[in-house]
């Protein structure tokens, strides 16, 4: 991937994705979930299994596609929308190499702005619940388990911020397609996670097989077995299929780019 | 390098742009023209690989040095001998004029990008405005930036999309005389354009283009003839719009009078020589004019007019 790296295409990214307003939004969810979990530290008593929950449930399904949604519909959709993207594209630069830097500098944006903020909401908060016998299954369901005991709090802040790191990387690669294949990609991407990623993903265990958010709580859950977090899949399930829609979302981001037009005006 | 569109058309559901257009474009400055809604804009899109061709065939030969002819569509190679400038007025306005410049020498992969961007910047007149971020450019200036971006890989072909918008009369007077440098020198350059009158000083061929077809094609000097010598049509109303008619059509400059309930219809082959005639005729006859309205002067009816020559 690093031959497809282009590094003037990623400072121009960089700087065109900072400088806009929009830029102010990605540190908002981030300042929410940490200021929601000092809140919370300071009136729950911490052997409650809150901070699997928040951070898990509200840091995978809304922090972190949030922020994501963001960032990834910008690096390459806000280009394509105010016409700038025509520069970048009327050079020799490869399509797939416009398309892997975008997404590395998206996902790199994203770890730092949700990330990040997740590791540091969850060492804040503390431990979380383990359970006593077997880690989440695929089939299994929230609530299951029995006797929760205590893991360490930076086991779970562990755990939660390489399912985070996950979670950047495979939500960029879908939004970044999204904002390829639609100009409206931040209402679609919105929809999606929504509907999708915190209301069905959380309700209907089939679902949780096409949800990233639970591919992050499967790799978190891999590292930091927590029965609170709610993990329905293990981590070889939730490393495959995110390997797999990450694959597909850049390889159809690619082809969508490559066929990119400009719409002249009809007689 | 050539340009070869072989009966290409482009359409976007019912709604035909660019109708079996055949047309050769070589080294030299080629202007197309057209009316706003004429096809241009498509025509110019699909030449730069930013539009497939709905029917027929699009080639650039020579793309990479190989004298093969290849298509612009859904290949990035062409870029290394073609440079582009949109009309759409949007740039990397939080980057410097410089740095945007640069950046395109680099995505070119030229051994130096900053001597490159220098040398471009230069040709354009931008060297002092180079260091400003281009949100404070005028539009004029952001076009001129767009041309030393698209000029910095010294390409063999530049397209040009209405090149001339917003620029003042000393700025299109520059870019003018560079795109005719640029062409004396055996690049191919294309531009669109839907004022006539910036066209008149670049030598070279037109292609005119209205309602998606090709309406006329040669040298500009011969076309711009045939639409000096075209008819004028002016509407008149005066005190007398009998006698006013009769006196008229004595005039070697007036081709045809026509009195109607609304005043009098003259035709002349001479505009300027009607226009001063008019107004001493009246007033040796005492016939005060009311109106004198040219008639057809859109440009729509002079692409008209072309068409039906």
């Amino acid at each position: 991937m690093s031959g497809l790296f282009n590094p003037t295409v990623a400072w121009i990214t960089v700087r065109a994705t900072l400088s806009r307003k929009r830029a102010l939004l990605f540190a908002l969810p981030a300042a929410i979930l940490i200021l929601f979990t000092v809140a919370l530290k300071a009136s729950r008593a911490p052997m409650r299994p809150w901070p699997s929950h928040v951070l898990g449930t509200f840091g995978f399904s809304v922090l972190l596609p949030l922020t994501a949604l963001i960032i990834g519909t910008s690096v390459l959709g806000a280009e394509i929308d105010d016409g700038s993207i025509v520069h970048l594209l009327a050079t020799p630069v490869r399509r797939s190499s416009v398309v892997v830097t975008k997404f590395l500098v998206a996902t790199g944006l994203t770890m730092l702005f949700a990330a990040v903020p997740e590791l540091i909401a969850a060492l804040i908060a503390g431990g979380g619940t383990a359970p006593p016998t077997a880690p989440a299954g695929t089939t299994g369901s929230p609530g299951t388990f029995a006797g929760p005991v205590a893991i360490s709090g930076s086991k779970l802040a562990i755990g939660l911020f390489v399912g985070a790191l996950a979670c950047c990387v495979i939500y960029n690669a879908v939004f970044l397609m999204l904002s390829v294949a639609t100009t409206r990609a931040i209402a679609v991407g919105l929809l999606y996670v929504l509907v999708w990623e915190v209301l069905l993903a959380n309700f209907v265990s089939g679902v949780r097989l096409l949800s990233v958010s639970h591919y992050g709580l499967g790799i978190a859950n891999g590292f930091a077995s927590d029965s609170a977090l709610q993990a329905g899949l293990t981590v070889l399930t939730s490393v495959i299929m995110g390997a797999i829609v990450t694959a597909a979302a850049l390889a159809l981001a690619v082809n969508l780019l490559s066929s990119f037009t400009l719409k002249g005006e009809p007689a | 390098m050539t340009i070869e569109l072989r009966n290409v058309s482009r359409w976007y559901g019912n709604v035909v742009a660019v109708n079996d257009i055949t047309m050769s474009i070589g080294p030299g400055v080629t202007g197309l023209l057209g009316p706003n809604g004429a096809g241009k804009s498509t025509i110019m899109h699909m030449i730069a690989g930013f539009l497939p061709p709905s029917r027929g065939e699009l080639t650039i030969t020579g793309p990479g040095g190989t004298g093969e002819a290849a298509p612009s569509w859904r290949n990035p190679a062409v870029y290394r001998r073609v440079g582009l400038v949109p009309e759409r007025d949007s740039v990397y306005a939080f980057l410097t004029g410089e740095q945007f410049v640069t950046a395109t020498a680099r995505l070119h992969e030229l051994p130096d990008p900053a001597a490159a961007a220098a040398r471009a910047i230069a040709t354009l007149d931008m060297a002092d405005a180079a260091d400003r971020k281009i949100a404070t450019y005028s539009k004029g200036m952001r076009q001129r930036i767009k041309v030393a971006a698209a000029l910095v890989h010294d390409p063999e072909i530049l397209l040009l999309d209405e090149p001339f918008n917003g620029m003042d009369p000393r700025q299109r007077l520059h870019m003018m005389e560079l795109l005719d440098k640029l062409g004396s020198e055996g690049r191919t350059i294309v531009f669109s354009s839907h004022i006539l009158e910036e066209v008149e000083r670049l030598s070279g061929t037109i292609q005119v283009v209205v309602a998606g077809r090709l309406a006329a094609s040669g040298d500009f000097r011969a076309i711009r003839r045939l639409m000096t010598s075209r008819p004028h049509v002016f509407t008149v109303r005066s005190s007398d719009d009998r006698l006013l008619g009769g006196i008229l059509i004595g005039r070697p400059a007036v081709r045809a009078v026509e009195l109607t309930r609304n005043g009098l219809q003259v035709r002349t082959s001479d505009y300027g020589a009607f226009c001063r005639d008019i107004a001493v005729l009246a007033r040796d006859h005492s016939i005060r004019l009311r109106e004198v309205l040219p008639a057809d002067e859109s440009l729509e009816s002079v692409f008209a007019y072309l068409v039906a020559s």
